[in-house]
């Protein structure tokens, strides 16, 4: 498969000013003396974009994912390497970008148009479609400041989708219009990867990239972290959100439950005492994430003061919503009904854990014999689960299809 | 028995709807504008004719290449820049004449009869000059600002910035041709002929003047991203600057007062584009050697040849290629770094 963007030994300083100096009297006066601290946004990129793919460019805020797409767009140039793009090549980095409000929504396609590379002639050919892809048909005279945003943005979309690039960039740009819309943008792009078209999006959400790429880019620092297909990549990403101590996105960021994360375990009762509560699963310690599928034990130790009649114990698993995922009740206890009076170490085992990405929490309580709390692991364990395979939502439910052997075809 | 068919392909799982797609140019492409398929396209493409390099070094003729081939959006640009500029306002373009026609106005009346300038047809003559500095002077305003309004596309669409500032070239070039078709009428109102065998001049000296207005648009509009001074220092320097070209003198008192100063006035490459343009226009009048011994304007126009003016005209058509070229260069050196300082 041949590359359709080549990026080789790509890096860009920025200099960054403690004040801004534009005017000559302040060039002047600070002459050769510049307070700026050099930062490089990008360290010596080597990349290929397969022709025909779909690559996402993953990574939290300030990491240089803007910057890389800017270099291949062309729009800011590298401190040194180079970008090779073969193909004609279209940037959807912001829609409407150009568009001028004192005029008609139909100059304003064509000053779009040729903006983004294409010529008088096919944006002629375009033009109807254009404007049924926008829906803007009765408004298409119009000035362009009577227009509302959803029009603008609609107008900006439809003219950069039919350019029909070999090459479209994208970034952050889906999440326009009302659901329909967005809809229609991603049937869109569906439609261009299913042209062979090569496309890059760059974005901070993991679940549309994940349902979109064929391989994504993780970038670090101005680095790029791993290239690889999407499960693994948005593993990748996530480890790197946990080590940088940055809630997952997609989910709250974990406000309380992080500060109680440092406090003792509580006594909650009298007539016991959890000591600890800890998770394990394959490879723990090695990774912080416990791969979807995998077993899960949630170990306590608890100490009873007391001697308890038919204990149960509770086993919870709440999302960082604090959303009950599951929770279930031990059943009797090995040695007899009594939660023998002392130290006791509990293991309960979780024998698949269906959940796909996100932060979970363990928590354990105990019980007597009235369904009476007497106390509770607080806090609970926090385990993150990662997804490898390509399926999204909630949990993993694997399906199988079947079909009726004496029916010869099925519609789609 | 139902047979088992498992739909996820290529490892992926079912719950992947993108990926269940064919794998890419697999499937029959439906046929595209120009005839091609996509796959053709997309392949044509992808050979080396399509390619684009983006790097930190940017190559003079590649330049050129781009411009070229965005000249369509040149022409969109000039035409927005239009629309744009007289949206709204009742007279419309008229008002690209107004102020032109006011200048001439006031400089006549002041000139012709404060200053009693000797110069016969001094309206004509005055128009002749006027309409070069006017283009001249109106593109630089233009363009020295050019990148810094339209910062919003220049952060976020890729396409040679040099456009912008040409564009402002072309946008004044329509309001020169708008003042030519008035000097015509003038002439023609007036009955006065120009220098007919002098006006092959007038396409020298207009290649000249394109070539040096867009070198210097295309500079300053750089220029003024990183350092807003330009903007106001281009006014100021351009007030001087109409002082120091003969347009309401004539250049012959100059060089008639300093040998020296004649030179010096001839340095500046917009004199011999506004002296070929008095030449071939109001040139009829030369030479006035007896007036000047009467106590009159002297010599209005140098009595010089056809090839001395194309001479001068040459010299200036190097100084403009030199600072297109140094033009260029510089704006591709420091273009890189736009998106960050706007």
């Amino acid at each position: 498969m041949s590359s359709a963007i080549e990026i080789q030994h790509v890096s860009k300083q920025f200099k960054l000013y403690q004040e801004k100096y534009t005017s000559l009297k302040e060039r002047i006066l600070h002459a050769g003396k510049l307070p700026y601290e050099e930062f490089w946004a990008l360290k010596d990129i080597n990349l290929e974009i397969q022709a025909g793919k779909t690559t996402g460019i993953l990574g939290r805020n300030g990491c240089g994912k803007s910057t890389l797409l800017k270099c291949i767009a062309g729009i800011i140039q590298p401190s040194s390497g180079q970008v090779i793009v073969r193909g004609q090549l279209a940037a959807m980095l912001e829609l409407g970008a150009g568009m001028q409000p004192d005029l008609s929504g139909r100059d304003n396609i064509y000053l779009n148009g040729s903006l983004l590379g294409l010529s008088r002639r096919e944006i002629d050919k375009r033009f109807d479609e254009i404007v049924a892809f926008a829906e803007l048909e009765q408004f298409i005279d119009n000035q362009l400041k009577y227009y509302s945003t959803g029009m603008y943005v609609r107008l900006g979309f439809a003219v950069a989708v039919n350019v029909e690039p070999d090459v479209l960039l994208i970034d952050e740009v889906l999440a326009v219009g009302d659901e329909r819309f967005q809809e229609k943008c991603l049937d869109k792009v569906k439609e261009f990867q299913k042209e062979g078209r090569t496309i890059v999006v760059v974005s901070h959400a993991p679940e549309l990239m994940r349902k979109l790429c064929d391989e994504i880019i993780v970038m670090e620092h101005g680095n790029v972290a791993i290239v690889a297909p999407p499960g693994e990549a948005i593993r990748v990403f996530r480890e790197t959100l946990i080590t940088a101590g940055i809630s997952v996105p997609d989910e709250i960021e974990d406000d309380e439950l992080s500060d109680d994360e440092t406090a003792p375990v509580k006594h909650v009762h009298r007539k016991a005492e959890f000591l600890s509560l800890t998770v394990d699963y394959p490879g723990f310690g090695e990774r912080p994430y416990l791969v979807t599928g995998d077993p899960l034990r949630v170990r306590i130790e608890i100490l009873a003061h007391e001697a308890i009649p038919s204990a149960r114990f509770g086993v919870v698993i709440l999302t960082e919503k604090e959303e009950v995922v599951a929770a279930q009740l031990s059943g009797e206890l090995a040695g007899g009904d009594v939660l023998d009076e002392g130290k006791t170490g509990i293991t309960f085992v979780f024998d698949t854990v269906p959940l796909l990405d996100g932060s979970y929490v363990a928590n354990v309580d105990v019980r007597d014999a009235h369904g009476q709390y007497l106390a509770f692991a607080v806090p609970g364990a926090v385990f993150e689960v990662m997804n490898v395979g390509q399926e999204s939502g909630l949990i993993s439910m694997p399906m199988r299809t079947e079909m009726d052997s004496d029916v010869t075809s099925i519609d789609a | 028995m139902p047979a088992l068919i498992n739909v996820a392909k290529r490892g992926h799982s079912c719950m992947d709807v993108v990926s269940q797609t064919e794998p890419p140019l697999v499937e029959p492409l439906e046929e595209v504008s120009d005839g091609l398929t996509t796959t053709e396209r997309l392949g044509a493409a992808r050979g080396e004719l399509a390619s684009r390099v983006v790097s930190s070094r940017v190559r003079l003729g590649a330049r050129l290449v781009e411009i070229w081939t965005s000249r369509e959006l040149l022409m969109f640009l000039i035409r927005k820049e239009l629309k744009v500029k007289y949206k709204g306002s009742f007279f419309g373009l008229l008002w690209s004449m107004l102020n032109p026609a006011a200048v001439l106005g006031v400089y006549y009346v002041v000139f012709k009869y404060f200053m009693k300038s000797q110069i016969p047809n001094f309206a004509i003559f005055l128009f002749s000059g006027l309409i070069v500095w006017n283009f001249f002077s109106a593109t630089l305003n233009g363009s020295v600002n050019a990148i810094v309004a339209n910062s919003g596309i220049v952060k976020k669409v890729s396409f040679p910035r040099e456009i912008l500032a040409i564009s402002q070239v072309g946008t004044s070039l329509v309001f020169f041709f708008f003042q030519a078709i008035v000097l015509i009428i003038f002439l023609v109102g007036f009955h006065y002929a120009p220098a007919w065998n002098y006006l092959p001049l007038i396409p020298v000296a207009m290649i000249d003047l394109l070539l040096l207005t867009t070198a210097i648009s295309i500079l300053l509009s750089a220029m003024n991203v990183y350092l807003r001074d330009v903007k106001h220092l281009i006014e100021v320097l351009l007030q001087v600057w109409f002082w120091g070209i003969p347009i309401i003198y004539s250049y012959n008192r100059v060089y008639h007062h300093s040998k020296l100063l004649g030179w010096f006035f001839l340095a500046d490459p917009v004199t011999p584009i506004v002296l070929a343009f008095q030449r071939s226009i109001y040139g009829k009048v030369n030479p006035l050697h007896s007036t000047y011994l009467n106590g009159g304007d002297g010599p209005i126009l140098a009595n010089y040849p056809y090839h001395y003016y194309f001479l001068m005209l040459g010299w200036v058509f190097l100084i403009g290629v030199a600072m297109m070229i140094v033009a260029f260069v510089v704006f591709s050196r420091i273009e890189g770094n736009f998106a960050e300082e706007l």
